[in-house]
């Protein structure tokens, strides 16, 4: 049996075409990415168009060190167990010296646990659960974005402003769910005791009984509703929201719903007034950000999404942190990305050191209708190093190890 | 007390949509017996398809109406090429190819959808007539919902009128009862299947394009939906539509209610329903018992000691497998030892669906109990590496033994489908228990032990595991045991009438079966670090399908050699395109049209040629 | 002192009287025929004997022991040899490994996980074989052999157990006429050597007096009619039965 393994063996070699984007030059500096492109290619597609814009202008100023930077992807399935294999098919055999992505929380994770076993560097860009940096923190892992407890607490700050005072939340039955809920209401109710959540509604991810779900949240009778539903499970909850009034003079403050993955798929029904966390996009008129936008345009004929923003992000920060190392030895790396900083279509940024989360702020807005498209409107850019607890929280969260 | 009649009216709009899936569903299965994975897909091309036709047309009710009926027109035909270009070659072969040639589809179509409309989910616009709303009891009830509810109701009635108002439906209900009588009337079987398949196509096609007012058109509608599918037509009775209409407002009701009482448990609540009518029911509320035709007419080959030949290539095989590490670098010691997870995975299954008869769509269930029972004694108790790995069997055995005595009641498709919502049930407890599992995070942190450590020592370490369970699990089918088992699958009322004890023959194929297939789970999480609810999932179960079937039922060695295929050829695909599912969904397809009796099955032929069997 | 002893046997199906107050009795190597027009009751008469289904009310007492109500593998277990109108043998294995089958579990040899069958009892099995005339078939497969083989391997199968009572239920079904005296022939010296009683069904009539001792007759679920060959003939109540179907022979 092995002689088919054998054949099978010899063949996987010919046959893999590694790497989307093969440097000029000699020795690159080479960077293995892993994320969930065939299961969640709305936000993956364009997160990739743009790694593949930043490294090229990377490149085009002449690399890292000297050296060009070299992109080789690969998809997970959405399975961090498959994400697991490759990270060892990227380091082992495409010798790669950086290894970065995922989207899914269970992904980076994963990707986290075999950085740690291996003494390799993982730079996770998109996943969004605590635990990466904190209670699961390791020495090897970096995470980019803003995190769920950052999200929650941002929009929590302005639920604390809004009158309401009867809650209600709706939120996909699962960690990030879980932890979003529990973080929003823990700081709400630290910022307003005299809140209360009513009635909580937990449908399944991805097959949301929408109807049902309005019907009894509106039940409860609430003044807000907390929301983190998102994708198609939003699209429909919004639709029977609007249909049966539950949206009316209520406020609704909800996890990224600001992101056009997510907000324009609503269309002309997108919610008006919704307090949510996003990304503007092309209304964003900073220097920087005019400069990436067109770029990305130019390049790929689309607007810049939410997921464009990471990706481009994210190869910028691991040029930084690279550049600060001076080196590509991993322990190197770790010291080099701890507190490494870099600038962003959004703004500058820095991995801290203290537990290796990306500063990389939060957008913070209400929806409105712009020619029948949902947009963000008043919005404002937060820095994500104002949006994370005081050290001493943090240190007692982190693994005493994870130094 | 006055949201109850809302959520009861919002529970028979969801009961409706349910229904529209459900009943083409049933009705395919009823006349061709095939269990068609692939429906979820017919349903999500319906909304794309709807998508697409509907924004072109005016928005008024009436073109809306003209847009549907253009869109189940277009999935029926879609549904005829599926028959004729696909499934028609697969009648032939034993029952779960046709699943598998489906679930080829599925991986096609996920593929080529995402190719013909992009990534982004595709809401239809909806006009004003589409938001507009009724009071209730001082409720604002939609009014398309109000629509879905009365379209339920009248495509039964539709549905009925058809089967028992015309020669058609004569023959289709004639062919549900009884398929091999219509084909000795004479009647053109071809014709009839090709155009079932039509007419239950074109009902997925319909239910998706009347979701879209509700929801999008979405890349992951298939699965969701097929597996709610399917639980409708089980509970309802397979092949029977009064019984999926039925069962349709059961799960659309209790739905509604369980979110407004229990809002945790709508996942599972599913399932449930379905466990519960199968122990009462074994044949659903309106189904009968599932004629055991097959029996007398196809017996599988008789089962011999590999010859000569065979056994100096596996001794060969088996040498070059040890040597390995001195040869290939670490990525691919990875692969290897996965490919030892996979024979043990693969080998389990086959224990109990080749000799046992009895086939598991929820295979990876045993996979993940075993995977969590390592990782939560680490996390408990600290437990090391040996530990967990004979725990992981043991805790596996057990479920199995509990799980077992629901299960030998049933036969055929009804016993997998419970094994498929068990598997569900397990994997949502995963999924959503996170303060125990962890939920979707997992339980990080499960590495091997210290002196186990390099990956050279733990794929010799997984490889012993393999070929031991492998040759024990072939030790026990050629023992009494084994005949026994097999006696009992080939017919189980000559078992009995010699004092075999058919159940609890099965029950212990069923605990063998999940032990050994929890020492794989184990073994897998260690090598990989952690423990996912991924490693539950129906894609994961349907895997351990695919490389039994591919290997071939019939042989022993038919499911190693399929896991070896399918490991290797899913590393090479996964890593070369991004179109990995279009290709991979195509060499299945191909070859369960090319080698309906699998790998292994065929080259036995090849050997066998020119003797008797 | 007999076999089987059949007492009061009713069965009702909603509220149908299949069978009504049966009672009868078999001694050991006699050959009891059970006929009667279709739906007279002798499948389910049968099947209550046989433990597929439970009686209403009556008593079934083999050997002096009561199996009244018990389920098919116990009743087994107790000595009850069987045959089906349809055949059912193991396919998927040899003619020889479907008798060792009935041998191994005969012996209560079944649970074992390791010593691999092939071997065992074979000399008992081909000589079982050799009883029935398939010696020559033994290392063949099931699935090949003719219809009337199957008869003969079943029969085979059913000794294994060594049954001292043996239900055949329409042995014949589906048998060219020459072939069927062959089987019931062979069925006689195998019960007279020995020492099995034999219940049986059968349509065919030449059958039925040709080997049978004794002979019941059911209509309507009620026994109308018991005695050897030519008091059958003879009782007119049977005849006007059979002259009002027609039917005196053949069968299918």
């Amino acid at each position: 049996m092995p002689l088919s393994r054998r054949l099978v063996l010899g063949a996987s070699g010919a046959f893999a075409m590694p790497g989307l984007l093969r440097a000029q030059g000699s020795n690159p500096i080479r960077i293995g990415e892993i994320n969930s492109y065939t299961s969640q290619p709305a936000f993956t597609l364009p997160y990739r168009n743009a790694m593949q814009l930043a490294v090229e202008q990377i490149n085009a100023r002449g690399g890292v060190l000297g050296r060009p930077l070299e992109l080789i992807t690969r998809d997970d399935a959405g399975r961090p167990q498959d994400a697991v294999r490759l990270a060892g098919e990227l380091y082992n055999d495409q010798k790669v010296d950086v290894l970065a992505g995922a989207f899914l929380s269970n992904v980076g994770l994963a990707l986290s646990e075999y950085a740690l076993q291996n003494k390799r560097i993982y730079i996770g860009g998109e996943p969004l659960t605590d635990a990466m940096v904190w209670d699961r923190g390791n020495r090897y892992t970096f995470r980019l974005r803003p995190s769920t407890y950052m999200q929650a607490s941002i929009l929590a700050e302005e639920a604390a402003k809004l009158p309401a005072k009867r809650w209600v939340t709706v939120s996909p039955n699962y960690e990030y769910g879980q932890s979003a809920v529990k973080w929003f209401k823990q700081i709400l109710s630290s910022k307003r005791p005299d809140v209360q959540f009513v009635a909580e509604q937990w449908p399944a991810l991805g097959r949301v009984d929408a109807g049902a779900t309005v019907q009894a949240l509106e039940q409860a009778r609430p003044e807000a509703i907390f929301n983190v539903l998102f994708g198609p499970d939003l699209t429909n909850f919004v639709r029977q929201g609007n249909t049966r009034g539950l949206f009316e003079r209520r406020s609704v403050v909800s996890m990224l719903t600001g992101e056009p993955e997510y907000l324009d798929p609503l269309g002309d029904e997108a919610p008006e007034g919704w307090i949510v966390t996003g990304y503007p996009g092309e209304a964003i008129d900073t220097p920087a950000h005019k400069a990436y936008a067109a770029a990305y345009r130019q390049k790929f004929n689309a607007k810049p999404m939410c997921g464009s923003l990471v990706g481009y992000s994210l190869i910028n920060s691991i040029a930084a942190g690279v550049a600060k190392a001076g080196s590509t030895e991993a322990e190197k790396m770790v010291e080099g990305f701890r507190g490494a900083s870099f600038e962003t279509p959004a703004g500058p940024a820095l991995y801290r050191a203290i537990d290796h989360q990306g500063t990389l702020g939060v957008y913070v807005g209400k929806t409105a209708l712009r020619r029948n498209e949902g947009v963000m409107v008043d919005w404002r850019y937060v820095d994500g190093k104002d949006l994370l607890p005081a050290d001493d929280v943090v240190r007692g969260m982190r693994p005493a190890s994870a130094t | 007390m006055d949201s109850i009649i809302p959520q009861l009216l919002t529970g028979l709009a969801g009961a409706s949509s349910l229904f529209l899936v459900a009943s083409g569903l049933t009705i395919i299965f009823g006349v061709t017996r095939i269990v068609n994975f692939s429906h979820g897909s017919l349903m999500m091309l319906g909304a794309y398809i709807g998508w697409s036709i509907l924004t072109r047309l005016p928005r008024d009710p009436e073109w809306f109406i003209l847009g549907l009926v253009l869109t189940v027109l277009a999935i029926a035909l879609i549904g005829v090429v599926l028959e004729v270009v696909v499934l028609r070659r697969v009648y032939r072969a034993p029952e779960l190819f046709q699943l598998l040639a489906t679930f080829g589809v599925v991986l096609v179509l996920q593929d080529v959808t995402l190719w013909i409309w992009g990534a982004v989910e595709l809401p239809l616009p909806r006009p004003r007539w589409m938001r507009g709303f009724v009071e209730i009891m001082g409720n604002r009830f939609p009014f398309y919902d109000l629509i879905l509810i009365f379209v339920g109701p009248v495509v039964l009635g539709l549905l009925w009128l058809l089967m028992n108002r015309t020669r058609w439906g004569t023959l289709v209900r004639a062919a549900t009862l009884d398929r091999e009588m219509v084909a000795a009337l004479g009647v053109n079987q071809r014709t009839l299947f090709t155009s079932v398949f039509a007419l239950g196509a074109g009902l997925a096609g319909l239910g998706g394009a009347l979701s879209l007012p509700n929801s999008s058109a979405n890349l992951n509608i298939d699965l969701s939906i097929i597996t709610d599918a399917f639980v409708v037509v089980v509970v309802g009775g397979l092949g029977s539509l009064t019984g999926a209409f039925l069962a349709s407002l059961l799960i659309g009701i209790l739905q509604a209610f369980g979110i407004v009482l229990v809002p945790k448990i709508t996942l599972v609540l599913v399932f449930l329903v379905m466990a519960v009518v199968l122990v009462f029911r074994p044949n659903g509320l309106m189904g009968r018992p599932q004629a055991e035709a097959r029996e007398a007419t196809v017996a599988a080959p008789v089962i011999r000691a590999a010859p000569r030949e065979l056994r100096i290539l596996g001794l060969v095989a088996l040498a070059l497998a040890v040597a390995a590490p001195l040869v290939v670098g670490d990525y691919y010691l990875t692969v290897l030892t996965d490919a030892c997870v996979a024979i043990i995975f693969a080998t389990s299954l086959h224990f109990m669906m080749g000799p046992g008869g009895m086939a598991s769509f929820g295979h990876a269930a045993w996979f993940g109990i075993g995977a969590y029972a390592a990782g939560l004694l680490m996390q408990w108790i600290g437990a090391p590496m040996p530990v967990g790995m004979l725990a992981a069997p043991v805790a596996a055995g057990i479920v199995a033994a509990l799980f077992g005595w629901f299960v030998v009641r049933l036969s055929g498709v009804y016993l997998s489908m419970l094994t498929l919502a068990f598997a569900q049930i397990v994997w949502a407890i995963s999924f959503q228990w996170v303060e125990v599992t962890g939920g979707d995070n997992g339980l990080l942190g499960l590495w091997p032990s210290e002196w186990a450590r390099d990956p050279t020592i733990f794929y010799w370490i997984a490889l012993v595991l393999a070929v031991g369970v492998a040759l024990l699990l072939r030790r026990a089918l050629f023992a009494p045991y084994g005949y026994a088992l097999r006696a009992a699958r080939d017919s189980a009322t000559r078992a009995q009438s010699i004092g075999l004890d058919v159940k609890r023959l099965r029950i212990v194929a069923l605990v063998i079966a999940g032990a050994a297939c929890g020492l794989s789970g184990a073994i897998f999480s260690y090598s990989k670090g952690g423990i996912f609810p991924t490693y539950i999932s129906i894609p994961h179960s349907v895997e351990a399908l695919l490389m039994v079937l591919l290997g071939g039922l019939q042989t022993v060695a038919g499911p190693i050699i399929g896991a070896l295929v399918y490991t290797g050829l899913a590393d090479i695909l996964v890593r070369s395109t991004d179109l990995w599912r279009l290709v991979l969904g195509s060499v299945i397809v191909l070859l369960v049209v090319a080698f309906p009796e699998g790998i292994a099955g065929a080259a036995r032929r090849l050997w066998l040629r020119g003797r008797e069997a | 002192m007999s076999v089987l002893v059949v007492q009061g046997l009713s069965k009702s199906f909603g509220g149908v009287q299949a069978v009504g107050d049966v009672s009868f009795a078999v001694a050991p190597g006699e050959m009891l025929a059970m006929i009667g027009p279709n739906g007279a009751g002798k499948s389910t008469c049968f099947n209550m004997v046989g433990g597929q289904l439970r009686p209403d009310a009556g008593s079934v007492v083999l050997d002096g022991r009561s199996i009244t109500g018990l389920g098919p593998r116990a009743i087994a277990r107790q000595g009850v040899g069987r045959t089906f109108q349809i055949t059912a043998t193991f396919g998927s294995m040899t003619v020889r490994e479907n008798v060792q089958m009935a041998l191994l579990s005969h012996r209560r040899e079944i649970w074992q996980f390791w010593r691999p069958v092939a071997g065992r009892y074979a000399g008992e099995a081909d000589a079982l074989l050799a009883q029935v005339g398939l010696e020559a078939q033994a290392e063949r497969a099931t699935g090949v052999l003719a219809y009337g083989d199957l008869k003969r391997l079943e029969l085979a199968i059913a000794l294994g157990n060594e049954p001292r009572l043996l239900l055949m239920d329409e042995p014949t079904a589906g048998m060219a006429p020459a072939e069927r005296v062959g089987l019931m022939q062979l069925t006689r010296r195998l019960a007279t050597e020995r020492g099995v009683a034999v219940l049986f069904t059968e349509h065919d009539m030449d059958v039925v007096f040709d080997v049978s001792d004794r002979i019941l007759v059911l209509n309507r679920g009620v026994l109308i009619a018991e005695g050897d060959g030519a008091s059958i003939r003879a009782n007119p109540a049977v005849r006007e039965i059979y002259l009002g179907t027609g039917a005196t022979s053949g069968g299918h």
